[in-house]
């Protein structure tokens, strides 16, 4: 298994946390890890992006110009990133801001109202969560639970009363993507 | 096992350092290094320790040179253009023969240049950080853990020849975060008393801590002295890995993040037939000069990939030393992709049949 | 028969290669003799500069520790916070302090560093051969003002220890001369003071002492003398510019 993702949104909704949050459960799985951000001036409100990668072997480089998936939480990053997606790759888009199609026909595209189903829950903020259950229930890499018990040590602790809401955003993403595979 | 955190570099690198004892660290903001200090200022005073923002690069360097000469184990970290400027202190701490570690988290130049990772600092590092005759030892890690292993024993190298030690990481490698295990820590107490440092002529004769030697002969003789030690490092400290060499007819040489995304390639360029292999220098002073000179037999033809214009590529040819051709491909500002070190590789391959 | 006066001990036997009329001799004496009375000669860490003072390791019969040009206050600082319970003391010139080293000591004494510097003000480079200095006077001739300091080329003389003084960090700082015996016997006073409270634990102190470079100058060691009364103590008034009794 090696799997190659490129996570990217405005900074701000929580691209870097889902990021770690991945690598972090592929780590205690026992995998080999990788988190690479995008840094400088541009995280600070505009667009970010992270590459992380979860493999059975050996990482070489920490960087990928063909991910095998990518999660794009904003249109700047779906027409950015989508291009890029190795063929017959993964795209999980959040149709609350994007509206826009992705412009190729190998791609499998998740689309991920995640700001509506953020909000339903009380709280946009968890809206990359609801991304990365989703994605989770297409790529089964890592299993949920693992990534639930992952998230006290990946969050910051004073946002650990926010724990019971981002696994319920992590269950909502992923039951959104069964329900469809099931219909 | 110890157990395995998920680390950013540049935090992997202040725990480290904690852990090899060092309770001193004296730095100056600039990206993309900032987690060090970050990591330092919260971390250092849980270990008694103290961490001081420093009112400039100069002046961290000569509060290094202090510490160092006081006998601590002490630490300090910038990127590219700081490293400039603590070039003097350095010089100095070179020439009075102590030990310190400085960590140089790369970003591009000349000038202030930009924040993206680069290797342009190769040049500075291993050859012209400052004036005179003096020599970092530097290491020149690929994995967040390798940053933590070489941390760690920098301070213990730096002890033992009394001289300054360079990390030479990149931004990337600073930034990313990877897995890591850390070693037990030492306690700094437990390190044997450097009986030369300056911490009071209590019952003893003083010391002096200089780098001045005003008589001709004297100052021969201090450079004769590091001149031996650079002798000895140069026969004692090259460290270097190889990855498919067992049949290659082209070697990639390639530090660091480069040496990362060319082991991608030589699988790639591996699936194809293309006979490559990796030589990647983990000491880049020492130079791994007889290791490289050992694989001209063998070797067609080699490819220096940094992320510069080719700095290390002289080292290679000194040490090839005529018998094959050495080309290069670099990219600087844009770090480049596996592909296009691929691209070049296959041209290569082509070539040799 | 009383002993009066003897050779003290912090100084080495070494002889002084200082000019003839040079007031560092003075100076190093003054301080050796602090070291003595206060006995800290085993405690001590002194740092010496770049300028005419470099070979001040030499006769300080304690630990001593170079530092580069006009960094000495950052090297103290690193011996400092190593060893806070040692005295660590700078001795600069007017170049290396009021020049090429504003930042350091400025940042140094901002912090309350628990450290003592003694600043010679002799108003001229000595150890290069006579350059203008960042204190040099107006109309004063130098080897790189041949015509006499011009205010509108070259600025004014820095008074150092007056800007320094506006800082919260300094616990006391004086200038003091030692141009006459009852001046030296002031000096002393000042720079003893100034150990003490770098002993009582109350922050940065400095003494900046007027002092003489008749060679550079280009007149006699008496001349210098009376020079340094009659020129520099108009510009440099002498006295405590500050004085606390603790540093928060």
């Amino acid at each position: 298994m090696h799997e190659e993702i490129i996570m990217a949104g405005f900074g701000g909704q929580g691209i870097m946390s889902i990021g770690q949050l991945l690598a972090y459960s592929g780590m205690i799985k026992g995998l080999d890890v990788s988190w690479m951000p995008s840094y400088g001036p541009e995280m600070r409100g505009g667009t970010a992006n992270c590459t992380v990668i979860v493999s059975d072997s050996r990482i070489a480089s920490p960087l990928t110009s063909k991910p095998d998936s990518v999660i794009v939480m904003n249109l700047p990053s779906q027409d950015k990133f989508s291009p890029k997606v190795k063929e017959g790759g993964l795209v999980v888009t959040n149709s609350s801001l994007i509206d826009k199609e992705v412009e190729r026909e190998d791609l499998e595209v998740i689309k991920v109202p995640a700001n509506e189903i953020a909000n339903e829950l009380g709280n946009t903020r968890v809206a990359n969560m609801i991304m990365l259950g989703a994605y989770l229930a297409r790529k089964e890499i890592i299993d949920l639970d693992t990534v639930k018990e992952s998230l006290t040590s990946v969050l910051p602790e004073r946002h650990h009363d926010l724990i019971p809401l981002n696994e319920k955003a992590l269950d909502r993403g992923f039951e959104l993507v069964n329900e469809e595979v099931t219909v | 096992m110890a157990e395995r955190v998920l680390m950013k570099g540049n935090e992997a690198i202040g725990e480290a350092a904690i852990r090899a004892g060092c309770r001193y660290f004296f730095g100056y903001p600039i990206t993309p290094q900032n987690d060090i200090p970050a990591y330092m200022s919260r971390e250092l005073p849980k270990h008694d320790g103290v961490f001081l923002q420093a009112e400039s690069e100069v002046a961290a360097s000569n509060m290094v040179y202090g510490a160092a000469g006081s006998g601590a184990r002490v630490l300090t970290s910038s990127s590219s253009p700081g490293i400039s400027l603590k070039a003097e202190g350095l010089s100095y701490i070179a020439g009075a023969e102590l030990p310190c570690v400085v960590v140089n988290i790369m970003r591009c130049g000349p000038g202030l240049g930009g924040i993206q990772p680069s290797q342009g600092d190769y040049f500075q590092a291993t050859k012209g950080m400052a004036h005179g005759d003096f020599h970092l030892i530097v290491y020149a890690p690929s994995t967040v853990q390798e940053l933590v292993d070489l941390t760690y024993k920098a301070f213990d190298t730096a002890d033992r020849y009394r001289n300054p030690v360079m990390v030479l990481g990149d931004g990337m490698l600073g930034q990313m975060m990877e897995p890591v295990e850390f070693m037990e820590p030492l306690d700094p107490a437990d390190l044997p008393k450097k009986e030369w440092a300056t911490d009071g002529a209590k019952g003893r004769d003083t010391n002096v801590i200089n780098s001045l030697a005003l008589a001709p002969e004297e100052l021969e003789a201090m450079n004769k002295k590091l001149e031996n030690k650079y002798k000895k490092v140069k026969a004692n400290e090259v460290m270097h890995e190889e990855y498919r060499m067992e049949d290659a007819e082209i070697a990639v040489v390639a530090y660091g993040t480069s040496a990362r995304i060319s082991i991608k390639a030589i699988d790639m360029a591996r699936e194809r037939g293309i006979k490559v292999g990796l030589i990647r220098p983990i000491t880049l002073y020492p130079f791994p000069e007889k290791e490289v000179a050992a694989t001209c037999d063998q070797i067609k033809k080699y490819l220096t990939v940094e992320m510069s214009t080719g700095q290390m590529i002289e080292d290679v040819r000194l040490a090839v030393n005529g018998r094959r051709p050495v080309e290069f491909f670099g990219r600087l500002g844009v770090v480049f992709e596996a592909e296009e070190v691929l691209e070049r590789l296959i041209a290569m391959g082509g070539e040799i049949q | 028969m009383k002993k009066i006066a003897s050779y003290p001990d912090s100084l080495t036997e070494k002889h002084f290669h200082y000019c003839p009329g040079c007031t560092h001799g003075t100076v190093h004496r003054l301080i050796a003799e602090i070291m003595d009375e206060l006995d800290i000669r085993e405690e001590t860490i002194g740092v010496a500069p770049v300028g005419c003072a470099v070979l001040a390791y030499e006769y300080f019969d304690c630990d001593m520790h170079e530092a580069s040009h006009g960094r000495a206050p950052a090297v103290a600082t690193g011996i400092k916070r190593v060893h806070p319970d040692k005295v660590v003391f700078t001795y600069q010139g007017d170049g290396d302090l009021a020049s090429i080293g504003t930042a350091e000591i400025v940042h140094a004494a901002n912090r309350g560093e628990n450290i003592t510097t003694v600043f010679i003000n002799n108003a001229i480079y000595g150890m290069t051969g006579g350059q203008m200095a960042p204190t040099t006077l107006e109309g004063q001739k130098t080897t790189t003002s041949p015509y006499g300091r011009n205010l509108k080329e070259a600025g004014n003389p820095i008074k150092m220890t007056e800007m320094l003084s506006a800082l919260d960090g300094p616990s006391y700082i004086a200038r003091v001369s030692v141009h006459t015996p009852k001046h030296i016997r002031k000096a002393k006073k000042a720079l003893k003071k100034a150990f003490q409270r770098q002993l009582d634990g109350r922050g940065f102190t400095l003494i900046e002492v007027l002092s003489t470079c008749p060679t550079n100058w280009g007149i006699t060691p008496k001349d210098a003398l009376n020079w340094l009364e009659e020129y520099m103590m108009p510009v440099y008034p002498l006295g405590d510019l500050k004085d606390i009794e603790e540093v928060e």
